[in-house]
């Protein structure tokens, strides 16, 4: 059972979803979907204290060895982001069947689970896998799942949105197709560790160029590192509120992952580094998507938009990390990849309850609301905090690792760059504060009650990690450190 | 000798009032219960800072380490002889204020009282977490929450001009903290290692100036509270709020916070020696007296009483601030000592102004001729305020401008010695005339208004203000031994 335990937690959600077309009743659906998730949960723990003990796993697909089959490898680069997607689509899942009460029409209630399930069993799949086509199919699981979700949402321009993005996320992964195809055409092999170790051979040759510059913009596209962002904003915006709490939590974050791997394990450190001009390309990325995507997000009326825009930024905090290219700044990387998971995963669903009372979240709307709904802009406020990387919340934990990777490398305007930044984030975080806590009730705010429990308290679980990982940081940041020192090890 | 531990005493000055919170919201509904709450929580405070300082004088070394969040960074508390200024002048005046405030609050009609007492027990619970901090990490904890938890004090009475004022508030004292100070803590941890108060400072030998340099601009233009220029907007904005908040926070609390935090810095960060050698020190000198002057002479130029206040705070709080970047024992003895005996005068003042404003509806100082005949208590007490201000005797701020001039005079700063100078003529001429013509008599044919003065609780607590004032000049002995112990 144990040896199995790193495909488990792929096929578990995989099969559950076909066995959700059985259940038929809604309730039933979800408690069945809700179980799987949570037993994936159990698993995705297991398998990181496993690692945690005693080193990477490594597991051969229907026993054929690697090479030649498909290996799943869980090391400490993979196994807390599993933790981190299943963990949140657990506690997102609980909040789900009330959420989509007022933003799905029940008959299609139980599409909604499976498409759910498929896409998470995608994003785990991309994660665990040590297979670099295996990549691509999981990819392509959990993109299709992803559109049929956000085309699930209430608004007519949900459609458009999951239009934009399966245009976006298809050319996205077309050019990761290209760039496995032409890997497997310089090397004859799909295996990640073979391919680490076949490239040098081959390194020098327009081929190996080609492939790796199709790989990584098809993953920035999925990533969406500004300026490829513009699917994003949309589908978090029109998406049913509990999907985008799931995919901005998760789904950006596995993307990241997969560039990470290719740059630093397939690749290689030096080839990736030495070869292009990706240090500076990453960082003007970063930095403009920091400033500009901020900027944008200051003038949103619709919180969910904001809260996009803002994730667009936040990718530029993760960019920003690998393009140091040091220990350090791929350690503050990881973490805030796990960080901001947490912090998008407790605004959003503060956003889906507000949605869930009111229909919208539009700032205009939410005058005094905080008097009406004390507990959800409570949430809201210590998210946002978190978001803008106050001390004692998990966001100031990952800043302080970003700006001291910065000065590791002396790159004082760029740490003064990620602390204006945060600047920014306080302004279009403060102005919802503002307005919730400090205007008095006006006509225009509907007469609506607190959330119900039933998505309050996930939404609180996921607060009070915020703050719980943002005190006691000794498991969050030893495991990103020795993930760091492993794909530093070989090197340094 | 007292009945608990020094360590307990410390947690609970700042548990206490973040209890009391709940006590104030639980009771909101009944006026007196509520104000008891806040009555009892400031006596137990003020009772636990005092047993506290008389540990402290018989030397029992006192510290507190709750956790640790990054390795080399926790949230620690140790007591040591500014804190312990700060705290013993803060517990005292939190008290007097609780009195001043129920007087003020009440005869002036404010809405949501029970969110204004929650909030104020909340920004004394962090100034001590500031005054107690063992390390920048947690000062900065305890001064950001100083800060928001005093943005709804500031825009208590909810109008545009409220609100306007605590956008300023709130975007001069975040922006700074986050680009500037957090830098330089940033900053210092990189080049240090360490964020721990360190006596004789943290940075290793060699350390190149130019870096060290570099981080004082940042700590200097970062602790916004201590309003240097360009920076100090914020603090006439925030007269906007109820004047018990002007008074205690905005004269002594978040302000002194500032200034307190470049005391440390410069002390127990930098060390007298390396910040003697620091390039940037004398251009920021130069600023700060700059800020001396030009903040006086717009404050002269103020009709509205607590805006001319507030300017001659942000004057006043640079005095601090060049205390500090004189880099001698005698500047931080004098900056040390400024913290009290300008909380104490400006308090008065205040207290004075917001006696005024409630009992004869009065704001500007172009209304307040005369009104000394009326009002002959508290203008007296604005007097003695006035005098401290100024640097007279009988009044305390006498013996720290004292200390002040001498520091200016072991480095050779004429020019610093010259901003002293001028500036307490400066003082004179916007403050002096205030009380002075309180009582001078009123125009040929319009009779001596009655007697009407202001609400007795107000009364005592600027009586009690204004007496100390007096009181720290005849006994400065006790003050003077914990400012002069700083540098030892």
């Amino acid at each position: 059972m144990i040896v199995h335990l790193s495909v488990l937690q792929v096929i578990i959600p995989l099969m559950a979803a076909p066995a959700c077309l059985l259940l038929r009743k809604r309730e039933l659906v979800w408690a069945f979907a809700t179980l799987a998730t949570f037993v994936t949960f159990a698993v995705s723990v297991l398998l990181l204290s496993q690692v945690m003990q005693s080193g990477a796993i490594s597991y051969d697909m229907g026993g054929w060895e690697a090479p030649w089959g498909i290996e799943y490898r869980i090391d400490m680069l993979n196994a807390p982001l599993l933790v981190l997607i299943s963990g949140i689509s657990a506690i997102a899942l609980l909040a789900a069947r009330t959420s989509i009460e007022n933003e799905i029409p029940e008959n299609r209630h139980s599409f909604f689970y499976i498409a759910w399930l498929l896409c998470m069993a995608g994003l785990l799949g991309i994660t665990a896998t040590g297979d670099a086509f295996n990549v691509f199919v999981f990819l392509e699981i959990s993109s299709l799942a992803t559109y049929t979700l956000i085309a699930l949402g209430k608004d007519r321009r949900a459609l458009w949105a999951s239009f934009q993005y399966l245009v976006a996320g298809t050319i996205g992964a077309t050019f990761i197709l290209i760039g496995i195809g032409l890997m497997y055409v310089m090397t004859g092999t799909l295996n990640m560790a073979d391919l680490a170790q076949r490239l040098p051979e081959v390194e020098n040759t327009k081929t190996v160029f080609t492939a790796f510059a199709f790989f990584i913009v098809g993953v920035c596209m999925k990533l969406a590192l500004f300026p490829l962002h513009l699917w994003l904003p949309n589908a978090y915006a029109f998406a049913p509120s509990i999907v985008t709490t799931f995919l901005a939590a998760t789904a950006t974050k596995v993307a990241v992952y997969v560039m990470i791997r290719f740059i630093f394990d397939v690749f290689g450190f030096e080839f990736s580094f030495t070869h292009f001009p990706l240090q500076e390309i990453l960082m003007t990325l970063g930095i403009a998507g920091i400033f500009v995507a901020s900027i944008v997000a200051i003038n949103q009326d619709n919180l969910k938009r904001m809260l996009a825009y803002s994730s667009v930024a936040q990718i530029g905090y993760l960019i920003l990390g690998i393009s140091f290219a040091s220990q350090t700044g791929i350690m503050a990387t990881l973490l805030h990849m796990l960080n901001h998971g947490l912090m998008k995963g407790a605004l959003f669903l503060a956003m889906a309850a507000v949605v869930y009372r009111m229909g919208v979240a539009n700032l205009s709307q939410m005058h005094g609301i905080a008097s009406r709904m004390p507990l959800t802009m409570a949430a809201f406020l210590i998210g946002g905090l978190s978001l803008i990387g106050v001390p004692l919340t998990v966001g100031f934990v990952s800043k302080w690792y970003l700006v001291s990777a910065a000065l590791e490398n002396g790159w004082w305007p760029v740490a003064a760059a990620i602390l204006l930044g945060s600047l920014l984030s306080v302004i279009y975080i403060w102005r919802v504060i503002e307005v919730a806590y400090f205007k008095s009730v006006s006509n225009n705010t509907p007469d609506v009650k607190e959330a119900p429990a039933s998505i309050l308290i996930p939404m609180w679980i996921l607060v009070l990690a915020n703050l719980y990982f943002g005190m006691d940081t000794s498991l969050t940041v030893s495991v990103t450190q020795m993930a760091a020192a492993d794909l530093f090890g070989g090197l340094l | 000798m007292s009945f608990l531990a020094p360590e307990l005493m410390l947690q609970l000055t700042m548990l206490v009032p973040v209890l009391a919170i709940a006590g104030i919201v639980l009771t909101g509904r009944h006026e007196n219960v509520r104000e008891a709450v806040s009555i009892i929580a400031s006596v137990i405070v003020l009772a636990l800072v005092i047993g506290l300082y008389n540990d402290f004088t018989a030397g029992v070394p006192v510290a507190v380490s709750w956790f640790e969040i990054m390795p080399g960074l926790s949230l620690a508390f140790r007591l040591e002889a500014t804190g312990m200024i700060f705290a013993l002048v803060a517990g005292l005046l939190w008290l007097v204020t609780i009195f001043y405030a129920i007087g003020y609050m009440r005869s002036h009609h404010e809405q949501n009282q029970t969110r204004f007492y929650a909030c104020f027990a909340l920004a004394i619970a962090s100034v001590f977490g500031v005054a107690f901090a063992s390390n920048l990490f947690t000062l900065f904890i305890f001064y950001e929450v100083l800060t928001l938890s005093t943005y709804p004090l500031v825009t208590h009475a909810g109008t545009e001009e409220a609100k306007k004022g605590g956008r300023t508030y709130l975007g001069i004292l975040l922006g700074t903290s986050i680009a500037f100070f957090l830098f330089a803590i940033l900053g210092t941890y990189f080049v240090a290692g360490t964020l721990e108060f360190t006596p004789g400072g943290v940075f290793p030998a060699g350390t190149s100036t130019a870096v060290g340099g570099a981080l004082l601009v940042l700590f200097v233009f970062g602790v916004g509270k201590a309003a240097i220029m360009p920076f100090h907007r914020w603090l006439p904005a925030a007269m906007v709020a109820p004047t018990p908040v002007s008074a205690l926070l905005h004269a002594v609390a978040v302000v002194k916070a500032g200034a307190f935090t470049l005391l440390k810095v410069g002390t127990f960060i930098f060390g007298l020696d390396f910040l003697a050698m620091l390039p940037t020190k004398d251009a920021l000198l130069y600023l700060a007296g700059a800020s001396v002057i030009i903040a006086s002479l717009i404050a002269m130029r103020q009709d509205n009483l607590k805006k001319r206040l507030a300017y001659s705070t942000v004057s006043q709080l640079s005095y601090i601030t060049a205390g500090m970047l004189l880099a001698t024992e005698s500047g931080i003895t004098g900056g040390a000592m400024h913290i009290a005996m300008h909380a104490f005068g400006k308090i008065t003042l205040f207290f004075c102004a917001g006696a005024i404003l409630v009992t004869l509806h009065k704001t500007d100082v172009s209304q307040m001729r005369g009104i000394g005949w009326q009002m002959p208590v508290t203008m007296a007490a604005f007097m003695i305020g006035t005098l401290s201000i100024i640097g007279l005797p009988p009044t305390g701020g006498a013996w720290s401008k004292w200390f002040e001039l001498s520091a200016a005079l072991d480095t050779d700063q004429l020019f610093f010695m010259g901003v002293l100078m001028l500036s307490s003529l400066l003082n004179i001429a916007y403050l002096m005339p205030i009380p002075v013509l309180a009582f001078f008599p009123p125009p040929d044919g319009v009779p001596r208004p009655p007697f009407h003065e202001a609400p007795l609780p107000s009364l005592l607590a600027l009586t009690f203000t204004a007496l100390m004032c007096i009181a720290l000049f005849f006994f400065p002995q006790p003050l003077f031994d914990l400012a002069a112990s700083i540098t030892q």
